[in-house]
């Protein structure tokens, strides 16, 4: 399990856009790079990000190589209702990994 | 004997030169004019075809970058994201990376505000493309040149 950090708030008014930063420890190797042995490194990356809201899809990003290190998105949603964002990271070698965070939405 | 040796050298060696001096000139201009190419036919490829015009969108970034393992960049969109008129997916390219794509990201109505930030890696000074697709289906794009003082890929882990 990668260490993942996720900066939201955990109380929203109804209708209020929301700012959701999200960071998850991923070396991204990027594929192009040459070893200490100067063959080039297989890529490992995250090729995906998703946030559900209550199992809805509300944002989704692809990553590619150029992404750095211990990826970070930042984003926005709507507050609706009451309940769970799942983010969600998956990438090479089979790697995936869901965090969820819970928000309660005020009137 | 050893007289009629250096004649036929002089000219093999001003061809090997000439030929020298037309293979450096290749091997510099060729990939500049080729990822300039390669950085409209991924734009191509991302809108299918359609004409991108500027505006819209802005891609804040650092115009002096000093590391360029670890770039932040923002892309803000100007839509009120509703149903009816939002954002619905923006990409960033780049002109000199090993790889045009940069990332891709899909909102919707529910994303309230079409603001994404992430932080990206720059192997050299180069030109930047944010993208956006609307739901009307147009497309809008902001270019920033970027100056890279350490580059990525090349001087070690971030």
């Amino acid at each position: 399990m990668a260490r993942t950090l996720i900066n939201a708030p955990s109380t929203a008014r109804r209708g209020e856009v929301i700012e959701i930063r999200a960071t998850i420890g991923h070396p991204m190797e990027t594929g192009f790079r040459a070893g200490e042995d100067g063959k080039v490194l297989p890529r490992n990356i995250i090729q995906t990000f998703s946030c559900r809201y209550n199992g809805e899809l509300v944002f989704s990003a692809e990553l590619f190589s150029a992404v750095s290190a211990n990826p970070y998105v930042a984003f926005h949603t709507v507050a609706t209702d009451s309940g769970t964002l799942v983010l969600s990271w998956e990438g090479d070698n089979g790697f995936s990994q869901a965090e969820s965070i819970k928000l309660v939405v005020t009137a | 004997m050893t007289l009629p040796m250096p004649p036929p050298a002089l000219p093999r060696r001003r061809h090997i030169l000439a030929g020298a001096t037309g293979l450096a000139m290749g091997v510099v201009l060729r990939p500049a004019s080729a990822a300039a190419g390669d950085l409209a036919v991924a734009v191509t490829a991302y809108t299918q075809g359609a004409p991108v015009r500027a505006g819209k969108v802005k891609l804040d970034v650092a115009e002096l970058v000093d590391n360029g393992n670890v770039v932040p960049i923002t892309v803000t969109v100007d839509s009120p994201m509703t149903a009816a008129d939002h954002v619905k997916s923006i990409a960033v390219f780049n002109e000199k990376n090993p790889q045009r794509d940069v990332a891709r990201f899909k909102l919707g109505p529910r994303a309230g505000k079409a603001s994404v930030t992430t932080r990206i890696r720059l192997a050299t000074s180069q030109q930047l493309v944010a993208v956006a697709q609307m739901s009307d289906g147009s497309y809008w794009s902001h270019t920033v040149n970027v100056i890279v003082t350490l580059a990525a890929c090349i001087e070690g882990d971030p």
